[in-house]
């Protein structure tokens, strides 16, 4: 028997504080308990079951992200009993909608057909644009399931396209409500709930009005709370698939927040963003400049050499040329008009290093304290 | 920011002014939204528009432009009158009460809705609910500072937080949010004309002599320099003859923009360092391209004064370099050699002669940023500043006078205007506008009226109108919203086709040098 302050988790014994759930404890030992819907920091729905344990006493399963911690409590996390109804939810889930990341279409017996299958249908822009960064195909991988067991059913809403950033397809949604938590919950945006009834439920905006209309600030959050392809960034839509990029965490580049983020790139190019989980000062939340106004990285527009002003044109000069011009310039006005004639305005946008030596090179080089930025403007 | 964006969460009252939070700093605006729903958090915003963060406020001031040192002077007399101050806090930390205390005297209710329009209730109401806070939360952002007065409004805030004994505590302090991504970092690395990195003076002969040192120099100028907003003019007159500028544009950016392009055509020499080629790279007789931030490595300080890291994820286009690069090539050239391997041996440098710095390196920023004051390698760095005391010892207030905006309405220019941004666009455009849904969403510039004033000028939804002021004209189209007030237009200046700033006052604070972006007279007419 576990003492007062301690719970039994297959077996072992691990200490819990007042009001932790049975997923807080055991993520924090390192046990593994699935969850779809359970999204960190918000109220647990416990609806989509898929976190079920056993608990020693307890009538039926019980799901472990909303579940607190008893005094006493012995808990068991993979049972076949378990096993079994993870399994039943996963089949319900893949045969509701296009779920057509090959799962569905396989038998448990034959998955390594199922994967060359993949690798044929990898072109193919009709595989679901999130496969191999879905958590409901890892579950299915893992418990071995199919969507074959059930009828599929069909889904009746169509694919909402009518904005330039997130693209909404119902028909891969399974209604685990993180996109609700996330806009409600996490940015508090208040801009999406569960709507209708029943078979006809769909998550939607005040009036069911397509996000473009609605109070939605596409902040993305949504997006990156959704654990299937049922919300997508509509530009990295099939620009590139998980395993093609590279993720590489740094700082924002717009306001002051400095939110982390992780730039998802591609042969050298950065096609989508995305917020750094469980680190200040965002804990993965992002704006829409953050996520989606990244365009001008790559835009044809950016300056790529050295320019020259002659007889009021620019044309192209090397660098050393332009250099050059530059120290001469300097220096010549510094020695016919004095140093406090030339000033320097560095910049917010650049980085602590390049604003250390913008301000030393006016300070130490030209001897001038005429150096600002635009703090004010 | 005195504490840390975290900490927001925590405070049982969070006062908003002059910040349009949910458009200008969404994710900070989360925070404060998630304390107001989930936690019973109190907000009191105060703020002349409409602004969406009013939803989740229990309390909104609607201030006329320019009056904050008067609402927040009512404040204080309310609070003082009532004994709601944090008597202990001011006997042992503060200094100057007496001054403050004869000086809001006269800032009765009854006073301050002459001056502010804010109803007297209202402000009793709103004096009761900060000062009854056992954690109090100020934040403020340009709306404050962008005054003649500005300095002022933020040493009232100041008063008004010390006042109440918010400051030093977590879920409390006076927090400006800064605008851009590096505008704390471009400060403290002595991107101002009277401070080395880590805000030691240039008039401090101690502090010239060590850094002389480190540079490898005899000696270094020993008064303050030249503030942007004194260039300009300085330009004009002709004893300002070459201007290096380096990721700004202030074609679009400076307050009355006509007169700026003509301060930068009477400059001899002007070089311009950036990633695209913007209004203000337009007019220089240099341009050097640079590589973006998701191009090179090195740091950003945020508005919590969090130093963290910038990783070089992709490769510049073309020949553009790094901009600490191109300094050092120009230096070398100018007969100081400059060199560094990477921006990790800045930081070193940096670390080395800036205290505040002094314990911060890439390897202990890897996975976390950290706070500075950070003085030390094993210091864990400082979230909340004035803990146990403040930077000057005692925290003195200010007893401060109301005084108006330097320009006011009158016949001829009935209505006045107030500048700011907007969620989907981004300062002058120069990043955001080249995203095409961005732009689907904030397309062009506009003048936001009420319906009342509509009605009044006789404008409708759409209607093409001038807009003039003593120092310029733009065309824009009218945008009738409940947001506005009414007496009052406001236009988002990140547009340069109808750039706000055209119209907008080169009026400065008189200490900070800031200009009054957030009043001035208008007219508005149909254009022909």
């Amino acid at each position: 028997m576990p003492s007062e302050n301690s719970v039994l988790i297959n077996g072992n014994e691990f200490p819990f504080e007042a009001g932790e759930t049975i997923l807080e404890v055991a993520r924090r030992n390192s046990i593994d308990i699935p969850t779809l819907c359970w999204l960190k920091g918000t109220t647990p729905t416990g609806a989509c079951r898929m976190c079920v344990v056993e608990v020693k006493g307890a009538r039926s399963l019980v799901s472990a992200c909303s579940a607190p911690v008893a005094p006493n409590m012995e808990v068991q996390t993979e049972t076949p009993k378990i096993i079994e109804a993870r399994r039943m939810v996963l089949q319900l889930l893949l045969s509701s909608g296009n779920h057509n990341c090959a799962v569905s279409g396989s038998t448990a017996d034959n998955w390594t057909e199922f994967q060359l299958n993949v690798i044929k249908a990898e072109e193919d822009t009709k595989l679901c644009p999130v496969w191999g960064d879905c958590r409901l195909q890892d579950l299915a991988f893992r418990y071995q399931v199919t969507g074959e067991q059930f009828e599929p059913t069909e889904t009746t809403y169509p694919m909402e396209t009518a904005n330039p950033f997130i693209l909404r397809d119902f028909s891969r949604c399974i209604q685990c409500g993180r996109c609700v938590q996330a806009c409600n919950e996490v940015q508090v945006n208040q801009a999406i709930h569960f709507g209708y009834r029943g078979a006809a439920s769909k998550i939607i905006a005040a009036g069911d009005r397509p996000y473009i209309n609605s109070d939605c600030v596409f902040c993305g959050e949504c997006v990156q709370a959704c654990p299937v392809g049922a919300l997508v960034e509509k530009d990295s839509r099939y620009e590139a698939r998980p395993w093609e990029t590279r993720k590489v965490r740094t700082t924002c580049s717009y306001c002051g927040v400095g939110c982390q983020l992780n730039l998802h790139v591609k042969e050298n190019r950065v096609v989508k963003v995305s917020g750094v989980e469980a680190v200040a000062p965002n804990y993965g939340s992002l704006c829409v400049k953050g996520r989606f106004g990244f365009d001008f990285i790559h835009s044809p527009d950016r300056l790529k050499t050295p320019l020259i002003k002659e007889n009021g044109a620019f044309r192209e000069a090397s660098w050393d040329e332009a250099l050059e011009l530059v120290a001469r310039k300097l220096g010549d006005i510094k020695s016919e008009h004095g140093a406090d004639t030339i000033g320097f305005l560095t910049s917010a946008r650049i980085t602590n290093e390049e604003n250390y030596i913008a301000q030393k090179f006016a300070r130490a080089v030209v001897q001038t304290n005429n150096v600002d930025h635009c703090a004010r403007l | 920011m005195t504490n840390t964006i975290a900490d927001i969460e925590d405070a049982d009252v969070i006062l908003i002014t002059g910040s349009n939070t949910t458009e200008n700093h969404p994710v900070i605006s989360s925070g404060v939204k998630r304390a107001v729903t989930l936690k019973g958090t109190k907000l009191i915003v105060v703020d002349p528009r409409r602004i969406r963060i009013t939803r989740y406020a229990d309390k909104w001031l609607r201030q006329n432009l320019g009056t904050d040192v008067a609402w927040i002077n009512g404040l204080m007399h309310v609070i003082i009158k009532e004994g709601l101050h944090a008597k202990q806090f001011i006997e042992s930390r503060t200094e100057g009460f007496d001054d403050l205390q004869k000086m809001v005297e006269k800032f009765t209710p009854d006073v301050v809705e002459q001056i502010t329009g804010i109803p007297t209730q209202e402000i009793i109401d709103a004096a009761r609910l900060y000062a009854k806070a056992e954690r109090g939360c100020i934040l403020y952002c340009m709306g404050i500072t962008q005054h003649t007065t500005g300095t002022d409004n933020v040493k009232s805030l100041a008063n008004l937080a010390m006042l109440c004994g918010n400051m030093g505590l977590a879920g409390g302090g006076v927090n400006p949010l800064r605008g851009q991504n590096n505008v704390q970092g471009a400060c403290d690395m002595g991107g101002l004309p009277d401070v080395y990195s880590g805000y030691q003076k240039v008039i401090d002969a101690e502090a010239r002599k060590r850094m002389a040192e480190a540079w490898g120099v005899a000696e270094l100028p020993d008064q303050p320099g030249m503030k942007a907003t004194q260039m300009m003019p300085a330009a004009h007159d002709g004893t300002f003859k070459a201007l290096y500028i380096i990721g700004e544009n202030p074609v679009v950016s400076d307050p009355d923009v006509n007169h700026a392009e003509k301060c930068m055509d009477n400059l001899d020499f002007m070089v311009v360092q950036d990633i695209f080629l913007t209004e203000t790279a337009q007019r220089a007789d240099v341009v050097l391209p640079t590589a973006c931030y998701a191009e090179k490595d090195g740091t950003f300080s945020n508005t919590e004064r969090r130093v963290q890291r910038v990783r070089k994820a992709v490769d510049a286009p073309g020949e553009a370099w790094d901009d600490w690069k191109i300094l050092c090539e120009i230096a070398t050239r100018m007969g100081h050699p400059m060199a560094y391997d990477s921006s990790q041996q800045i930081m070193e440098e940096i670390s080395k002669v800036t205290p505040s710095y002094a314990g911060i390196s890439y390897e202990r920023i890897e996975h976390e940023g950290l706070h500075w004051p950070c003085p030390t390698a094993e210091h864990p760095g400082t979230p909340i500043l004035h803990g146990e005391q403040f930077t000057r010892g005692k925290g003195l207030f200010h007893a401060i006078d109301y005084i108006e905006p330097a320009e006011m309405t009158d016949a001829e220019y009935p209505l006045y205007l107030t500048t700011g941004r907007l969620l989907y666009q981004y300062h002058t455009g120069t990043m955001s506008m080249r995203t095409g849904g961005l732009n689907q969403i904030a397309p062009e510039a506009f003048v936001e009226i009420s319906p009342q004033d509509a009605r009044k000028f006789e404008v409708e939804e759409g209607t093409l109108v001038n807009i003039d002021s003593r120092r310029g004209t733009i065309q824009a189209r009218i945008k009738i919203s409940r947001k506005a007030v009414t007496g009052t237009v406001f236009i988002p200046f990140h547009f340069a086709t109808a750039a706000a700033n055209r119209l907008t006052n080169a009026a400065l604070d008189p200490i900070s040098g800031i200009p009054e972006y957030k009043v001035c007279a208008v007219k508005v007419s149909k254009a022909a």
